[in-house]
């Protein structure tokens, strides 16, 4: 077979005809355009990806995708795609997910996706709130958080998706923000190229129940002084001309400091590659919600093989030793006697 | 030591022809009493009998030893011809310890035969079995044919020439027994002891103690003078052929190999393990060279959606599961059927509700199957009716899913499972093709219509990402007639919800008529069957004629759609009874659709039916049809 050329494509040839229907000004409709910009520079077809998707606002995703999409049902989405993922590693297979698809009704699904390093690219959508539900609190909203099903406030403590995935053994573990495309098309550009389970999480602005949540950070006038970009072999620094980054203290914990009080050498050199994640997790915590200063960009890419691959490789060792299956010789393998 | 409870005398031995024997061994379940039973069966099924098997397991691995809690038996039926069951009753039981008398005792009929361990009779034994005083002396197996065999420590002085210790060699008992019931119906000692070499071929101890205990026992049957006779229950008429025994749940997981050869896609697996489930998920996993993928998922959600998952992409996905997974997959089959993607489940019924009885079987997933999702969503089912019968049932299953693009259910349950019988191996190029065709790459200038359907079939197509030109969406919101897209209009819902209640509806042209087994065409009681009661209603139905009575009998494959002439067939009978094992799951399907009297004979003791139970019923309804008319009327009211 010869290889055909991946076809030059635009933005508009990745676009379904459907009109997207998100309320105006939802975040989600700069992911939608991240992502549409970003795969005709992937060099992949369009017949041989796939978006798969749960319920939810952001779950309506592979509507707007002239791709092939499923759109299948709530929290279950990392389950099916690992079945096609595995079953055909031919395939480009994303997961489209919300905080409330991921975290709490597919939270079993979604840790089990990571630790077997299933060939995903994860893009979960995280406004802190359940949309399409019209506006309960989800396992990211903050302690005390007051929607219509927690008119006192809500009681329980919040997930972090970072952490989360990373206590999940996952190889791949980024965060990025719905304000900037740039940043968000290269976290999923990183996130594709990645072979194994790739989450990224996308701070997703709901403007309609959770306006502003990340506005501390995110916001144009904040992001400076709030956002710490992760660049792997760079320090750790951010803020104006980079005046504070991270440190070790004689604790052992991540803190954050002026440069000009500890000077440049103590500050953290980021390495995604390192094999334990501890630090990885560390980062994480700097921020215990999205009103301090909050890491940006690839916490963790481990190389480990993938799911698919392993089966395959199993099949093939089965095969090498046993020879392809012969579903007669099969049929007679029991004890066997024959009359007449 | 050894005595008869009957007689004293040694009289010549005799060599008795018997047609038939049901043989129950029973122990703990540490004593290999399953493994006995196999070996027993095997060295049957060689010899040539016909057979049935009836395993019967604690769901506990290990309940303590020595209780009734604890109590592991196998149930073996051979004959010289053609059976159907594993038998109503034993004939014979062979009782490793108190615990296994006491719990199995009750189902000897009189003059029945018990061959005990007597070594195990001790107080303590006897006090955790919760007998009062020791059975064999205080005279209440009076009634029966009792032999006494101190099985333990004519064991272990066997044993000691390989220098296992005491306590290993103990274990070795099971052959022992083995090897005494063996001798008594002259069964052939190679295949045992070849087995014997194979299966502990990595510990030359263990097979040279196993080895000395199944010869011990031969030669204590031959030797000790205890058994006044041998029996001989002579080898049956098979077609010609080839034959293997074969349980329920590995003629699933063969027959879902070859349904995957037959229907030209690539088996995946997605399953969560669970009673009597299991060990297709076993089987499956060990023919990876077939290239069958099996994924062991965290629950049984992720099981069906990774085989829907792997369905979208072309490959035959299957879950395997049992009742308490068939609850947690609903909503995906739901979506299965939304998306009209070929999806098979496998429920190995057992006990419920909730956990229940995992290891004891049950019929009661029927409605379940039918009607166990939200909206109106169909799903055909076929129902296994033996354990060999398992494998064509399970090609049937996926020549469904794929030509009509829809979830199937499969039903088995834990007897067809667990159980046995001899099984011709069918030549692999007489199986049916059951191969589809997926939709062809187009140019991508006319919008591809995921939803257009076969006209004769009103099956969509199957369009396979990486397909060029046929890039679309699907979901679970309702969507547009042919175009696919989502669609709220009042009007298509309709539509659709009516599509895909007739394109599964039609499936009932596709599906063989109901063969009616009624020799004289004047039978007045029909017995109307599903699933696993196919034995014993055969077998009731022959006792019934050979009594010079007619009864007719229909077991049905397909539970939906039900085959196109059953309502004709059932409105032909003054009675049609429904005996399963649930409280009238049939029953009700049958009388809502065809507005006839059916009624139900049901039982739901985790055991199957027995002959006998479903012989009574005719038997009763007979007499009533025979009553004058008034009475009956007064009766039907
Ligand atoms: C089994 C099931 N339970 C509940 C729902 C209702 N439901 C739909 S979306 C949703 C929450 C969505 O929240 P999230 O995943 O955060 O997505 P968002 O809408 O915020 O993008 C819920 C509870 C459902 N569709 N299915
Ligand atoms: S409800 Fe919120 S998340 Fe959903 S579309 Fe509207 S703005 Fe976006
Ligand atoms: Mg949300």
């Amino acid at each position: 077979m010869t290889e055909v050329a991946v076809p030059v494509t635009t933005r508009k040839d990745w676009a379904s005809d459907q009109d997207v229907r998100w309320c105006p000004g939802c975040g989600d409709y700069s992911i939608l355009a991240a992502v549409q910009f970003l795969l005709p520079e992937l060099g992949v077809r369009r017949e041989s990806t796939v978006f798969v998707s749960g319920i939810g606002c952001a779950a309506r995703f592979p509507y707007y995708m002239n791709t092939y999409g499923m759109h299948s049902i709530h929290g279950r989405a990392p389950a099916i795609a690992t079945g096609l993922a595995i079953s055909r590693p031919d395939l480009d297979v994303w997961v489209i997910s919300g905080d409330g698809d991921a975290l709490s009704i597919g939270g079993n699904h979604l840790i089990h996706a990571l630790r077997r390093n299933v060939n995903l690219t994860i893009l979960l959508f995280n406004n802190q709130i359940y949309g399409l539900t019209k506006g309960q609190y989800s396992p990211t909203s903050e302690v005390g958080k007051v929607t219509k099903s927690t008119p006192f406030g809500s009681l329980d403590t919040p997930f972090n998706p970072v952490s989360l995935a990373l206590g999940a053994e996952a190889s791949f573990v980024a965060r990025t923000h719905d304000m900037d495309r740039k940043h968000m098309q290269e976290m999923f550009r990183r996130a594709h190229d990645h072979r194994g389970a790739a989450l990224v999480e996308v701070y997703q602005n709901c403007n309609v129940f959770n306006d502003g949540a990340f506005e501390a950070v995110t916001g144009r006038a904040s992001r400076e002084e709030m956002v710490i970009p992760l660049e792997h072999g760079q320090p750790i620094r951010f803020g104006a001309d980079g005046h504070r980054g991270l440190i070790m203290n004689d604790r052992g914990q991540l803190e954050i400091a002026e440069v000009a009080d500890v000077g440049e050498d103590a500050i953290l050199v980021h390495d995604e590659t390192r094999e334990d994640p501890g630090l990885a997790f560390a980062l994480s915590r700097i921020a215990t919600g999205p009103h301090q200063p909050t890491p940006m960009g690839v916490f963790r890419a481990v190389e480990r093989p993938d799911y698919g691959s392993l089966v395959d490789s199993q099949l093939l060792e089965a095969q090498a030793r046993k020879g392809a299956g012969d579903l007669q010789s099969l049929l007679r393998s029991g004890t066997s006697w024959t009359v007449g | 030591m050894t005595s008869t409870t009957e007689s004293e005398h040694h009289a010549d031995r005799r060599v008795q022809l018997v047609d038939r024997v049901v043989i129950r061994f029973a122990g703990d379940s540490g004593d290999g009493i399953q493994v006995t039973g196999d070996q027993f069966t095997t060295e049957s099924a060689i010899f040539g009998n016909d057979l049935s098997t009836l395993p019967n397991f604690p769901a506990e691995i290990r309940a303590p030893a020595g209780t009734l809690a604890g109590v592991s038996a196998f149930q073996v039926h051979i004959s010289d011809h053609d059976i159907l069951t594993p038998g109503d009753a034993p004939n014979v039981l062979v009782a490793m310890n108190p615990a296994a008398l006491r719990a199995n005792v009750g189902d000897l009929p009189v003059g029945g035969t018990a061959v005990v361990n007597s070594d195990a009779f001790d107080e303590r034994a006897l006090e955790k079995a919760g007998y009062g005083s020791n059975p064999l002396t205080d005279g209440s197996l009076k009634g029966f044919r009792v032999y006494e065999v101190p099985m333990t420590s004519l064991t272990l002085e066997a044993c000691k020439p390989s220098g296992a210790k005491a306590r290993d060699a103990e274990r070795s008992k099971n052959f022992f027994a083995l090897g005494l019931v063996a001798w008594l119906y002259q069964r052939p000692t190679a295949v045992t002891e070849n087995w014997i070499a194979k299966r502990y071929g990595k510990n030359p101890v263990v097979v040279e103690a196993n080895t000395l205990a199944f010869r011990a026992g031969y030669h204590f049957g031959e030797t000790a003078e205890l058994f006044e006779s041998v029996y001989e229950v002579p080898a049956a008429q098979h077609e010609p052929g080839t034959y293997t025994n074969i349980t329920g749940n590995t003629a699933v997981a063969w027959g879902l190999l070859a349904a995957a050869e037959l229907g030209k896609v690539p088996l995946f697996l997605g399953s969560y393990p669970i009673t009597p489930a299991s060990d297709i998920l076993h089987e499956l996993s060990k023919h990876k060279n077939f290239g069958v993928r099996t994924l062991q998922a965290e629950d049984e959600i992720a099981g069906v959606g990774a085989a829907l998952g792997a369905a979208f992409g072309g490959a035959l996905g299957v879950t395997t599961t049992s009742g308490p997974g068939v609850d947690l997959k609903a909503e995906t089959i739901g979506l299965a059927v939304s998306l009209e993607l070929p999806l098979l489940i496998v429920d190995i019924q057992r006990g419920g509700p909730s956990t229940g009885l995992p290891t004891k079987t049950e019929q009661a997933d029927l409605l379940h199957a039918m009607f166990g999702r939200h909206g109106e969503a169909p799903v055909p089912i076929v129902a296994a009716k033996t354990p060999s019968h398992c494998f064509d049932a399970a090609i049937e299953a996926v020549r469904i899913a794929l030509k009509y693009r829809t979830p199937v259910f499969l039903l088995s349950d834990g007897y067809l499972a667990n159980g046995s019988e001899p099984w011709k191996v069918p030549s692999v190029s007489d199986l049916p093709d059951i191969s589809t065709t997926f939709a062809p790459a187009a140019d991508g200038e006319q919008p591809f219509l995921p939803y257009a359907r076969d006209p004769e079939t009103l099956a969509r197509p199957w369009a396979l990402p990486g397909t060029p030109g046929l890039e679309h969406r699907i979901g679970g919101l309702e969507k547009a007639d042919r175009t696919g897209e989502v669609s709220y209009d009042p009007v298509n819902h309709e539509k659709m919800v009516h599509l895909r209640a007739a394109r599964i509806a039609g499936i009932a042209k596709d599906i063989p008529a109901v063969e009616v087994d009624d020799p004289s065409g004047e039978a007045r009681v029909l017995l109307l069957g599903w699933g696993s009661t196919y034995g014993a209603i055969a077998a009731a139905t022959r006792r019934v004629r050979a009594d010079g009575r007619r009864v007719a009998h229909v077991h049905l494959v397909h539970l939906n759609p039900f085959p196109a002439n059953l309502g004709e067939v059932v409105r032909r009978y003054d009675r049609v009874i429904v005996p399963e094992g649930n409280l009238g799951q049939l029953t009700r399907l049958v009388r809502a659709d065809f507005l006839v009297d059916a009624r139900a004979l049901t039982k739901v003791q985790g055991t199957p039916f027995t002959v006998t139970e479903i012989e009574q019923a005719v038997s009763d309804a007979l007499a009533e049809l025979d009553e004058p008319a008034g009475q009956a009327e007064e009766e039907s009211r």
